[in-house]
């Protein structure tokens, strides 16, 4: 509860929320607002044409498949990461939950390089590529090609999935799983029947968080992705129109760049639901 | 009870199964190419790393990142303070709203923070058009970079003193208000001291991360090697494009030992804190 002592005098009150209110304002709002601004200066059809041209087709596509991998690799990971660092204790958990975190504190360009180093032509694996290209008879590439793309996008989103699900299991307990197996219900069985209830919310947010971050992705896959209307995304066709320098193409990036603003608000929308649902629980 | 269930006494099942799963992928898809990057900069001898590291360009990119960071996360630690405390202490029309925007720079995509930062304080944006009447250049100057690192860091600092300062007992408020202090005082000798392990790590993850960050800088610092604008990301990524990989491995061999101090630093605090509120 409140106490009288707690309260400033009302004038530190407002100023104190006049600052938040211009520092956020000033800070997010503007620019979200300038993105949509921008990309409508040269009218509704400009957008619409901005957003239906080959490259722009192209980067969606690579965009999409780049996002889909990201999501089904990482959603796999994290639920048999997150069931291995709840459920048991065992030697080395702390630093295994360290290393699963990397991809957040690294630079993502870092993310890309690493993918170059081992795929690149100076990479140790791009020796293997190649014997397997040979004895196949196949060209797969993975830097420079879709795969690469795809791993990159991977590297960054690493945790995401986890990282939702591991608080809520902690929260969770373990004594229901224990009980159950105790019972001689089957793993898959319990996961399905009483830890997936738990975890369904939690696991839709890091679902949607990996997804919105895989879409968005830009330093790591600039690194290992140099053709425009092949192996770019939507955020290196943004950079591509942005750097190009006409009006129209900055126009045109903005367009392109409006949609993911839009799924970036969405987001936003899904993670306060989310949370005032768990509050209020 | 719960600390019976230890070792071998599991009876949960999946642990070899999730063990195999979880360390495979970690391996493959990051520890590995990681590694790559680890062992190709080892190849390098200690004085030509050096020499590749302390070229002039790094070395301004490196002092232009790390500078620029910090201010930026020190602007962050202020306006997050008061942003925390205005979020969690009053209640006024549009909290909700302000609360649910402090991670949009976690959901915006970098490239599209960064292009929007600087049309936005550009000679011909909306901040920056006035700004320029007024002679200020903010756009292609250290200032702009500052601007869009505190852009991504302020959702770490928010985030990190708020469930602290929800937290917070009003008992120690009260003694101090019985006994004589004024509101100002309270706040800097029994508040600040409370936040000071949330506000280090709020800090350190922001620096942590304007170290790192690519995106959303690199439009609105202009990258003239001149005026010292390139950020140490911005480097390694001309390097690949040069295809100069040494450089870009020893560049990225520092970024990633500076990473691995700030975490470090935001770990020790961290269990200090939790020790700290144990023997409470």
């Amino acid at each position: 509860m409140k106490t009288i002592h707690r309260e400033e005098s009302k004038a530190v009150k407002i100023t104190l929320i006049a600052i938040s209110v211009v520092f956020l304002v000033l800070m997010l709002v503007l620019p979200l607002l300038s993105v949509i601004v921008n990309s409508l200066k040269e009218g509704v059809k400009f957008y619409v044409q901005s957003l239906t041209t080959e490259y722009v087709r192209s980067a969606l596509k690579v965009t999409f498949i780049a996002t889909f991998w990201a999501v089904v690799v990482n959603t796999f990971f994290g639920i048999a990461a997150s069931w291995l660092l709840t459920k048991f204790s065992f030697k080395g958990k702390q630093i295994l939950a360290t290393l699963i975190d990397i991809p957040f504190s690294i630079s993502p360009v870092i993310a890309g390089l690493a993918f170059l180093m081992t795929f690149g032509r100076l990479g140790w694996a791009s020796g293997i590529i190649n014997k397997i290209n040979e004895f196949l008879g196949t060209d797969i590439k993975i830097v420079f090609a879709l795969p690469g793309v795809v791993l990159a996008t991977i590297f960054v989103t690493f945790p995401f999935v986890s990282r939702e699900l591991i608080p809520v299991l902690n929260a969770e307990g373990k004594e229901e799983e224990e009980a159950a197996a105790l019972m001689g219900m089957k793993g898959f069985a319990i996961f399905r029947k009483i830890t997936f209830p738990h975890i369904r919310w939690a696991l839709l947010y890091g679902v949607i968080l990996c997804t919105a971050r895989a879409l968005g992705e830009f330093g790591a896959v600039n690194a290992v992705s140099k053709t425009r209307g092949k192996t770019f995304t939507l955020p290196l066709e943004i950079d591509a129109l942005y750097l190009s320098g006409s009006a129209d193409s900055t126009t045109a990036a903005f367009a392109a760049s409006s949609i993911l603003v839009i799924i970036a608000v969405i987001v936003l929308i899904l993670r306060n639901i989310m949370e005032y649902k768990a509050k209020n629980k | 009870m719960a600390g019976k269930k230890k070792g071998n006494t599991r009876v949960i099942p999946g642990f070899g199964l999730t063990l195999g799963i979880t360390v495979t992928m970690l391996s493959v898809l990051v520890l590995i190419p990681l590694a790559s990057v680890l062992v190709y900069s080892f190849r390098l001898s200690f004085s030509e790393f050096m020499d590749l590291v302390t070229t002039r360009i790094v070395k301004n990119a490196l002092i232009t990142s790390v500078v620029c960071s910090a201010v930026a996360a020190v602007i962050n630690c202020i306006f997050g303070v008061i942003l925390a405390w205005v979020l969690v202490r009053y209640e006024f029309p549009g909290k909700r709203f302000l609360d649910g925007l402090i991670e949009l720079p976690f959901a915006l995509p970098t490239a599209v923070a960064g292009i929007t930062l600087s049309k936005m304080y550009s000679d011909t944006g909306m901040i920056g058009k006035p700004l320029a009447a007024l002679g200020i250049k903010v756009s292609y100057t250290k200032v702009g970079l500052t601007i869009a690192l505190v852009f991504v860091g302020i959702p770490f600092v928010v985030r990190a003193i708020q469930p602290i300062l929800e937290k917070l007992d009003d008992q120690y408020e009260e003694a101090a208000y019985m006994l004589g202090a004024s509101r100002r005082r309270t706040f800097f000798k029994v508040i600040l001291p409370e936040l000071r392990p949330a506000l280090l790590t709020g800090f350190g993850l922001a620096f942590a991360r304007g170290i790192g960050e690519y995106g959303s800088v690199i439009y609105i610092s202009g990258n003239s090697a001149k005026e010292h604008t390139q950020v140490i990301s911005y480097v390694i990524m001309q390097k690949l494009n040069y295809l100069d990989y040494e450089s870009a491995t020893a560049i990225a061999l520092v970024m990633l030992i500076i990473s691995f101090l700030v975490l470090l630093f935001v770990n020790i605090v961290q269990i200090r804190q939790s020790r700290r509120t144990n023997n409470v």
